[in-house]
């Protein structure tokens, strides 16, 4: 009788989701309320994925969402229903990291690493919307993540090399 | 000491492979099987009595476990210890509940903790316990905490002073007397929120059948949690396991021990099932250490050539509602040393007045100590020069410690290791064209713009450091650090160190240290740290104490490691042993270097240990293990300078320019040098500019959000000009000293220097930070400048 009586609590208080994350169909039974940073993390085990606040503010969530870069913990999970989501383990390809990954090895743009795959993601929409940007369009375009850590200088030049290297 | 290519090399980041592509794996990465969630219940008074605990209503939710209040762990979990007990002082250590028992005594202080099936479940039924308190006065500023009829937070610490401190060297009273001219004035060092990005969290898991606890934390130093957080649940030591894996940033929030974390430990142990509990930004900025908060009064005495002859520092600084870990020695020891700077100052006199107010527990935070000290000498040596009429320059110029009087004492104690102050002095005012720049400031004046140019020069202590030394200021254990360098039979390598980067790269440079010693490639060394299971032992990272200690620890152990190989070396080639030379991972017999034999067949051979493999009697093996105690602590050094502007019609202070010369002495990796110097001159701008603790005068933190507590973006600082001088120490193993302080240290004054300059002809000598633009507008007003 318990049984039962939890079975229904669980099928009134679920709903299921699916997307596809990194190109994989995944779907799921979830809380409505869970948000897409903790679906990713918890549910999938997409870990690569980062929180650093409760306000929008820190960008650490960053994924690609339908195109857009959104911020993974201002979303429920329910919202991204049938979207195509790509995170910070989409982005290497065959065992060939992005142009952008590769930029931010190559001018130590990250120390930490907890912010990083948000700013990598951000880059990402970033480089999509303005391929050739100033250090000055780089700074405002990634002005909605925060870094502790790097003081932004070589993120900004790791964008910059990413920009050039992506034109080739 | 050999110099190859790859010491002093730019080489790429080797933890960056798995940060890039989100393999890192954080504290809340870590996921076990039938794992709990942890939430605590926190107080939204900041001084209250607490009446009563009613967890009826949140034992109903859905997937609740248990919950425990301060009384359900009174006696099962210690009190948080503090692990620097200063001399001398009359130091008063209160009980600090890791659950509060009858009193809280600021918002965030934990009442009780939830465990659920999930976060979710767990965070509502924390929300769901009522609480009753009954609401006492409260007090945050440090001054009116000692005024008569303050709210008193402890029966048994009188007027809420925890200690005072004195330092005095030198002759004080005749240097004032013998002044030409005495400035006085009084400074705030406003209180920040060190704002890891990962805030702070832990997973324990306890095995009932060995009655091992293993804890994944974010901890700078495993080994000291391990240490204390055995005597606060009582699992012996040996049966605590702390592993601190990739850590999202600390700036020294994560050195300390708090109660959550021994919570969490208790109830893995208490429930026999892993314990999850992860802050969330509001209670990291409620509940983790804060930082700075000094109100300080300075008097000055020198001559009217420009120099300084003595000075005398009274400094209130607010400790929060409890003592933290290492709260009493942060601005009593690490800010009372450096009260001479890089000057000849020949008396120096503190009186340092540690005060408990309901407000979160302060402690050190990136700079700890020295950026209080340092933005007093150089604020008020630019108002002495403005006083004397001098140029900010030229009274620097004069006070400097000369290049050949190092070792120098000063009179505040501490022996200066090497220095060469005007040297870096001249490079940054060179790079920034300085002549050039007061020229563009007068023209600007005359256009109604108000550009401003700032210097601050500073000099740090940091390899902490020697044990004796560290001992005698009350620290509980000494500060040497430990490695193991094992060289396999292959001549493969693994380090393991005390140390504990996390985010300083360590991981690289370390590497680059073994390869340079051992001639071996860098690929051929792998560097471990971070589990007290793996690692002998380990004091861990903060202070810029990893590369001086943890550094030094691991060429001292390489070069253990090469004495006995040149042994078998010389067993194998059959020379004497003084006739075996090493270069380049080979040893070879001098004047013959066609007979040689790598380290790597060395390594095979000591493993192997048979007839003409290694001398007759001797241990097989080839590795070494470094308990490397320094001799001293290492002074890095430097000058910023930065040219701002400010908007005269809304006040906002924009950095037009930057120019850091640091000193860290000989540089393994330059472009994590580069790194940590850019973060640094960051997180020192932001304190002059933007960030500040507020709490209300009931004890609410108004900056308890990211959206509130202004940490800087990209679009807010512009790209630095950085640049180095190289001046050894003489006493570290590496001539290494230590960078990951000096960028905050120095560009908070260099920021207001450059402010208050932009202001000057208008009569203005000081504002207190942050300089935000309404602050700045006000001034303006006042001046008949802005509308
Ligand atoms: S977690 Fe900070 S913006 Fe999403
Ligand atoms: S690298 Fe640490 S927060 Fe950005």
């Amino acid at each position: 009788m318990a049984r039962k009586k939890q079975l229904l609590e669980t099928a009134e208080t679920y709903v299921s989701v699916s997307m596809k994350v990194n190109g994989v169909p995944c779907s799921a039974k979830i809380e409505p309320r869970t948000l897409l940073v903790h679906f990713l993390r918890d549910v999938l085990g997409l870990t690569g994925t980062h929180w650093g606040c409760d306000t929008g503010n820190c960008g650490a969530c960053t994924v690609i969402m339908n195109g857009k870069s959104v911020k993974s913990c201002n979303i429920f999970a329910v919202q991204a229903d049938g979207a195509e989501i790509i995170t910070i383990e989409g982005l290497a390809k065959d065992g060939q990291l992005h142009p952008i990954q590769e930029a931010f090895w190559e001018n130590h743009g990250l120390q930490c690493g907890f912010c990083t795959p948000g700013f990598i993601m951000q880059a990402y929409w970033l480089l999509q919307q303005n391929p050739n940007p100033t250090e000055e369009e780089v700074r405002r375009g990634i002005s909605g993540n925060i870094c502790r850590c790097t003081g932004y200088q070589n993120i900004v030049k790791a964008i910059l090399t990413a920009a050039e290297k992506m034109k080739r | 000491m050999a110099v190859s290519a790859i010491f002093g090399a730019k080489v790429k980041r080797r933890e960056d492979p798995r940060m890039i592509t989100g393999r890192g794996r954080y504290t809340d990465d870590v996921k076990l099987p039938g794992m709990l969630y942890a939430a605590f219940v926190r107080s939204p008074h900041a001084h209250a009595r607490i009446k009563g605990v009613n967890i009826e209503k949140a034992k109903k939710i859905k997937g609740v476990v248990c919950i425990y209040t301060g009384k359900d762990t009174e006696g099962k979990v210690a009190p948080v210890p503090c692990a620097w007990q200063i001399p001398n002082a009359d130091l008063k250590v209160p009980k600090y509940n890791p659950l509060a028992v009858d009193k809280v005594r600021y918002v965030g202080d934990p009442v009780a903790v939830v465990v659920a099936e999930t976060p979710y479940a767990a965070r509502d039924a924390a929300e769901a316990v009522e609480v009753e308190y009954e609401p006492l006065p409260a007090v945050v500023n440090q001054v009116e905490a000692t005024e008569e009829g303050a709210p008193q937070l402890y029966d048994d610490v009188p007027n809420n002073i925890a200690f005072r401190w004195t330092l005095q060297g030198g002759d004080v009273e005749k240097a004032f007397q013998e002044a030409e001219i005495v400035i006085e004035q009084d400074l705030i060092n406003h209180r920040l929120q060190p704002t890891a990005i990962e805030t702070r969290g832990a997973v324990a898991n306890y095995d009932p059948s060995t009655g091992e606890l293993t804890m994944w934390m974010t901890s700078q130093n495993p080994h000291i949690h391990r240490f204390l957080i055995s005597v606060m649940t009582g699992v012996p030591e040996h049966k605590l396991r702390v592993i601190a894996p990739d850590v999202g940033g600390g700036f020294g929030s994560k050195i300390h021990v708090y109660g959550a974390e021994a919570v969490v430990a208790f109830l893995a142990k208490e429930l026999c099932r892993p314990v999850k509990w992860m802050e969330d930004r509001r209670e990291n900025y409620l509940a983790t250490i804060h930082g700075r908060d000094h109100i300080q009064h300075v008097r000055v005495a020198a001559k009217r050539d420009g120099t300084i002859l003595g000075i005398e520092v009274k400094t209130y600084a607010n400790l929060g509602a409890y003592l933290s870990t290492a709260a009493p020695g942060i601005p009593t020891w690490l800010f009372g040393l450096m009260l001479c700077g890089p000057y000849r100052i020949q008396a120096v006199k503190c009186e340092v007045i540690g005060v408990l107010t309901n407000t979160a527990p302060v402690d050190a935070y990136r700079g700890a100590g020295r950026p209080e000290a340092t933005y007093i000498l150089e604020r008020i040596i630019d108002i002495l020069a403005r006083e004397l009429g001098m140029d900010p320059a030229e009274i620097r110029l004069r006070n400097f410690i000369p290049a050949d009087a190092f070792p120098y004492q000063t009179a505040a104690g501490p022996v200066y290791d090497s220095g060469n102050y005007e040297q870096a002095f001249k490079r940054a005012l060179e790079l920034i064209e300085y002549e050039k720049l007061r020229e563009e400031q007068r023209r600007a004046r005359e256009e109604g713009k108000l550009l401003g140019i700032g210097i601050s020069s500073y000099v740090e202590i940091c390899g902490l450091g020697p044990s004796r030394g560290v001992r005698a200021t009350g620290f509980g254990l000494g500060l040497w650090e430990s490695t193991t360098v094992r060289v396999h039979p292959t001549g493969k390598v693994s380090v393991y160190t005390g140390g504990h980067p996390h985010g300083q790269g360590e991981e690289t440079t370390f590497a680059q240290i073994v390869a340079e010693e051992l001639g071996i490639p860098i690929d051929d060394v792998d560097i471990i740290h971070g589990d007290t299971g793996e690692i002998p032992f380990g004091m861990g990272t903060y202070g810029s104490r990893t590369t001086p200690v943890a550094g030094g620890a691991i060429a001292l152990a390489c070069r253990r490691i090469k004495e006995k190989a040149r042994k078998i070396a010389a067993y194998i080639l059959e020379a004497g042993e003084a006739d075996v030379e090493f270069e380049a991972g080979k040893f070879y017999v001098r004047g013959s270097p066609e007979k040689s034999v790598p380290i790597q067949q060395v390594a095979l051979a000591s493993y192997a240990a048979g007839e003409g493999e290694i001398p007759p009697g001797m241990e097989p093996g080839l590795e070494s293990t470094v308990f490397y105690d320094p001799e001293n602590f290492t002074f890095p050094f430097g000058t910023h300078v930065a040219l701002v502007e400010i908007d005269p019609e809304t006040g906002q202070v924009k950095v037009l320019k930057y120019v850091a010369v640091d000193d860290c002495g000989r540089q393994i990796n330059p472009m994590i040098v580069e790194g940590q110097v850019h973060g640094g001159i960051v997180q020192g701008i932001a304190q002059a500019l933007w960030e500040e603790a507020l709490y209300d005068k009931n004890g609410n933190l108004l900056t308890a959000t990211l959206s509130d507590y202004a940490v800087p973006t990209a679009a807010d600082v512009p790209s630095f000009v950085t640049d180095s001088t190289v001046t050894p120490s003489p006493h570290n193993p590496l001539g290494v000293k230590g960078v990951g302080e000096t960028g905050t240290i120095a560009s908070t004054p260099a920021i207001v220097n450059a402010v208050v300059d932009a202001l000057a002809h208008l009569g203005v000598k000081h504002v207190d930070m942050p300089l935000r633009a309404d602050k700045i507008w006000k001034i303006l007003k006042e001046k008949d400048i802005a509308k």
